[in-house]
């Protein structure tokens, strides 16, 4: 087994030929062996090892700092309950819609942008100075003249969004192979079709970057959204439970938050590597 | 379907920059270039890197227009791409994304008026004459390059062009590979009957592939000379055509118009010194 990634990714494999006249296809690329996952759960089971082992050994005050099982118990208890979902839906409906508007705002832009050379000159300033414009430091802002309903934490997830969206968008559709736009043109393809065709699918995978930089900016940015100004969401859910000394309920928000952003992140990796399996 | 091709006295200009002045001026690729390919032929265009062999090329495929004269198929002038010319150019310019398959299909949807089935029938029947059916479902990353390149011959075939245009298009490939190629698209050109022009600044892939050879010089790029390719191709597989007395005759030939060439345009700097 190749111990280095560098071991890994030199390791020989059969040209297309050999594979052909044989009928088959490299194995390499395909499957991860047993011992990675084993591995890799194995380090979980450590880490959660830690964390029940350390408060009772009272390494840690366990009052602060409650044993992994206490957490679990009132984590399923909110589960189950209900109280879980109805702060995760809050937070996913807020998320979701700012996410998705942001995909579709922040796409055709984009792409318009890198089409169009009069609209690039005009937008890419101001652009760049509202991207180095932190999303949280536009919060009061968005508070300010949205007010502290849905709207002003929706606004700010599509803030958040919208820029790594529109950027890789930008650097994807301006990066296509002159080769294939001239291929195209021989073709007699149309600039509509040349877009649909050509443009946009080559640049999928390069807009997916930003797509999945923003799946995690928008978690990060509700859930502080939230601990500012709510009364639901997982971030408000934290923030109360830490001011009403509910430390275990605290710690079960938080690990919903992180199964979240892990579930989002997962979610995205996948449709990643589904639209941009051609690109080795 | 084959279609003839006439270039008449065409001269090809472009703007460009002093490196040192950065005053514009006019660089002249090609100036007064005659070029006629009779309907079915196939002629190879040779010379050296730098002579706008791919001008003329892009003149031909309808990508640029001559600056004056005029470039027409089957006696209509070009004045962009059409359908009835397609390109195979040395870079696979494949879609990565589509598999060899749809790589064909997506030249049949450019032209339109096909159901979905019918185009990958058609599809099926082209990478078959490249010999590629087994390998119908494989992206492009998944191909070796002899490989891609079957696939764009077969793209460039499938809508069934008069002329066919080829930019060194086996500049990329290892020898044997290349060899085979030559034989293959020899092969395609018997059946297909397409027009066929190829440039290449290879002499022995040029003599091997042409009827006829148009050889270029540079500076300014024009056509000083083109040899008929009589060699008898009609010989058994087994037997090396490139090994012949003609061939090496042939080959002598056209080396000898070139390495004349290159030493002219070094002359003529040392005269523009003094």
């Amino acid at each position: 087994m190749p111990s280095s990634v560098i071991e890994e990714r030199i390791e020989a494999r059969p040209n297309p030929r050999q594979e052909a006249a044989a009928g088959v296809r490299s194995a390499r690329s395909r499957s991860r062996s047993t011992g990675t996952w084993v591995r890799g759960l194995l380090g979980v089971l450590l880490l959660a090892a830690i964390w029940e082992l350390a408060p009772r050994l009272g390494l840690v005050d366990s009052y602060f700092f409650p044993p992994l099982h206490v957490v679990l118990q009132t984590w399923w208890e909110m589960v189950r309950d209900g109280e879980m979902w109805k702060h995760t839906r809050a937070s996913l409906i807020r998320a979701g819609v700012g996410f998705a508007t942001a995909l579709v705002v922040a796409i055709p832009l984009g792409a318009a942008v890198a089409w169009y050379r009069p609209v690039r000159e005009l937008l890419t300033p101001s652009m760049e100075f509202f991207r180095n414009t932190a999303a949280l430091a536009l919060l009061p802002v968005f508070t300010l003249v949205l007010g502290i309903g849905e709207l002003s934490k929706i606004a700010i997830v599509f803030y958040a969004c919208f820029f790594p969206i529109l950027l890789s968008t930008i650097a994807g559709v301006a990066t296509v192979d002159p080769q294939l736009l001239r291929s195209a043109r021989v073709l007699g393809l149309s600039p509509s079709a040349t877009f649909r065709k050509v443009v946009f699918p080559a640049a999928v995978p390069t807009i997916f970057t930003g797509i999945r930089i923003s799946g995690a900016a928008a978690i990060l940015v509700l859930i502080a959204a939230e601990m500012v100004g709510a009364n639901a969401g997982l971030g408000f859910l934290i923030n109360y439970a830490q001011y009403n000394f509910l430390i275990p309920k605290m710690y079960a928000a938080i690990l919903t938050t992180s199964l979240l952003g892990l579930a989002v992140n997962y979610g995205l990796v996948a449709l990643e590597k589904r639209f941009s399996r051609w690109r080795v | 379907m084959s279609s003839r091709i006439e270039l008449d006295g065409v001269r090809q200009t472009f703007l460009v920059k002093g490196e040192d002045d950065k005053r514009l001026r006019e660089f002249v690729a090609l100036d007064d270039l005659d070029l006629t390919v009779a309907a079915g032929e196939l002629v190879t265009v040779v010379g050296p890197s730098g002579c706008g062999k791919s001008t003329v090329l892009d003149l031909v495929a309808g990508l640029s227009r001559p600056t004056s004269g005029e470039a027409r198929v089957d006696g209509k002038v070009i004045t962009g791409p059409g359908l009835d010319r397609s390109v195979v150019f040395q870079q696979y310019t494949l879609l990565p994304w589509r598999t060899a398959q749809a790589n064909v299909e997506f030249a049949l949807e450019a032209r339109g008026g096909l159901r979905k089935a019918e185009r990958a029938e058609l599809a099926r029947e082209y990478l078959e004459l490249v010999g590629l059916t087994d390998f119908a479902n494989r992206l492009p990353s998944e191909l070796s390059g002899g490989m891609k390149q079957r696939v764009a011959i077969a793209r460039s075939l499938c809508y069934e062009p008069g002329v066919l245009l080829m930019d060194e298009p086996f500049g990329a490939l290892d020898a044997q590979t290349r060899e085979r190629l030559q034989e293959e698209l020899l092969e395609i050109w018997r059946r297909t009957g397409t027009t066929i022009v190829f440039i290449t600044h290879d002499i022995d892939e040029a003599v091997f592939l042409g009827q006829r050879v148009a050889v270029m010089t540079g500076r300014p790029g024009r056509i000083t000379e083109t040899i008929t390719i009589d060699l008898d191709r009609s010989v058994a597989a087994d037997v090396d055509i490139r090994a012949s007395q003609e061939f090496a005759a042939y080959r002598h030939r056209i080396w000898s118009l070139l390495r004349h060439q290159a030493v002219r345009p070094q002359l003529k700097e040392v005269r523009g010194v003094a």
